[in-house]
């Protein structure tokens, strides 16, 4: 291990966290206007050219609140569990491969902080640990709405996280290897080689899974404003709250650039015109989290499970008997 | 020289976080600082080059403790400490000392009679995941699809357990269609 491979590593993980902490405030940014404009209004527009300062302004903003500890509340674990869920997500992005390899002054830089060869587990397993986050902060806060937000962050856990697993086993079954830089390889040959049209089932399964993972709108139930306050983080105040939001929109950049590389293409052979390609899916993904909330309802907690347990998973697991069949003959 | 130093900090860290899970009170703490411990455990398989069974490690411990803290939101009030009922605590020390002398053994007792060997080689150019399942469905086949039937047999208990009226659903229903659907169970006067 030299030290040019530990330096490598450290700036490389300087600048994931920079640059997704910045997209996550940017996405807050970027979620006001989409919003706005499915909703005829303008959205913010009046710090800055465009509202775009309305970021910083809502930084300094959270940065500069007073953090209250409220009486009753566990304390240590009140603190944490916004912690969690920030620092979950960006553990969880050492293992995706943001771009392809490229060269600068005649030093080959992977774009990966680190190449574990079971990648998709590993991101999975730790963007799953960011739902203690809610649990947490909801179980810790001596308040009934932050308790049932806690209640249903557990139903809607146990529930996805069945559909995320079973949904990537037909894929996986085909590339025959866990590490993510393996799957978009995999699809190297171009358009006609994307995993969706063999799997489009899968796709759309995983999809699904990816809002409830996120706890975006269809499945926002964890925090629904007009059922109960806003959950786990009614207490919060300040930049523990602000982690919250950094974790959830981080989560949404990941849970895309997952699904761009798994299931269309990812950065393709590898040139820039390949990369550039897969920072637009990330970008329709993301657009499509948006979008998702400005049309449609929040679904109870009781139909969410209905949907996990007695829908798609029955479905996920029909489409791994196929996929099973059509590989074996 | 990292292992080194990463060995000892997840080794410190899982002791202390499983101490801190016998010796509170507070439900939460108990709970909390077990699934963290659990999940420092994860730390060791990636230090030995196990990274599958580390990713493993992770995904089942959070979905099961995930469980746990369902039942710790049901019977206590997780902000309150838990009163425990000590009647007799030499008794309590006595048999959690046994306990724990008797794991000991049971794991050093192989080592110092030099029984542990490595009977399957590690297969060169063969990935992590590819080497479990090898082991997996060979030489460990018989106990997986008993372990796997057991589970299956777990699952359908269960849901025959709990699924005595799941065509109905609760929410759906009006006040008095719930009360005379079950005699033993009546909702309190005015509803919820």
């Amino acid at each position: 291990m030299d030290v040019a491979f530990i330096i490598e590593t450290i700036v490389k993980i300087v600048v994931i966290l920079l640059v997704f902490s910045a997209l996550a405030g940017l996405g807050t940014y970027f979620e006001r206007k989409v919003l706005a404009f499915m909703q005829r209004r303008l959205g913010p527009m009046h710090v800055g050219p465009f509202g775009l300062l309305q970021v910083a302004a809502d930084g300094i903003k959270l940065f500069t609140k007073e953090d209250i500890i409220p009486q009753n509340v566990v304390k240590s674990i009140f603190k944490i569990a916004p912690v969690i869920t920030a620092a979950t997500a960006f553990m969880a992005s050492a293992a995706i491969p943001f771009w392809p390899q490229f060269t600068v002054m005649g030093y080959t830089v992977h774009p990966i902080v680190a190449d574990i060869n079971v990648g998709i587990l590993y991101v999975l397993g730790v963007m799953a640990i960011g739902l203690y986050g809610p649990l947490l902060g909801g179980m810790a806060s001596a308040n009934k709405w932050s308790l049932i937000s806690a209640a249903r962050s557990a139903a809607v856990f146990i529930s996805y996280e069945v559909i995320t697993g079973l949904s990537l086993l037909a894929p996986l079954m085909m590339v025959g290897s866990l590490s993510l830089i393996d799957i978009n390889n995999y699809q190297a040959g171009g358009i006609t080689n994307w995993i969706v049209w063999s799997q489009p089932v899968a796709f759309i399964l995983f999809w699904i899974a990816a809002f409830a993972e996120t706890g975006r709108t269809p499945f926002h139930l964890v925090a629904n404003d007009h059922e109960i306050i806003d959950g786990f983080g009614t207490e919060y105040s300040g930049m523990r709250w602000g982690l919250f939001f950094i974790g959830e929109y981080a989560n949404m950049f990941f849970i895309s650039f997952v699904i761009a590389i798994i299931f269309l293409g990812g950065f393709g052979d590898g040139t820039i015109a390949g990369a550039i390609q897969l920072l637009l899916k990330v970008a329709f993904f993301f657009f499509f989290f948006l979008w998702t909330r400005a049309a449609w309802p929040d679904v109870r907690p009781d139909q969410l499970m209905w949907l996990c347990w007695k829908v798609l998973m029955p479905i996920a697991v029909i489409n791994i008997v196929i996929t099973g069949i059509v590989m074996m003959f | 020289m990292f292992e080194a130093i990463a060995f000892y900090l997840f080794a410190t860290l899982t002791i202390v976080m499983f101490t801190i899970t016998v010796m509170t009170s507070q439900a939460l703490y108990a709970i909390t600082a077990m699934a963290a411990g659990m999940i420092f455990i994860s730390a060791f398989f990636f230090i030995l080059g196990a990274d599958f069974l580390g990713a493993i490690q992770i995904i089942v411990y959070t979905g099961a403790v995930m469980a746990l803290y369902a039942f710790g939101m049901m019977f206590f009030d997780t902000t309150r400490d838990v009163v425990e009922k000590r009647t007799s605590p030499q008794i309590v020390f006595v048999l959690g000392v046994l306990a724990a002398v008797m794991v000991v053994v049971i794991f050093v007792s192989p080592i110092v009679s030099n029984n542990i060997q490595a009977l399957y080689p590690i297969q060169e150019g063969v990935g992590n995941s590819q080497a479990v399942g090898m082991v997996l469905f060979t030489k460990y086949l018989v106990p997986f699809e008993l372990a796997a039937v057991m589970l299956l047999v777990a699952m359908i208990g269960g849901i025959i357990l709990a699924g005595k009226k799941m065509d109905k659903s609760l929410t759906l229903m009006a006040e008095e269609e719930i009360g005379s659907m079950d005699e033993s169970f009546e909702p309190q006067e005015g509803g919820h």
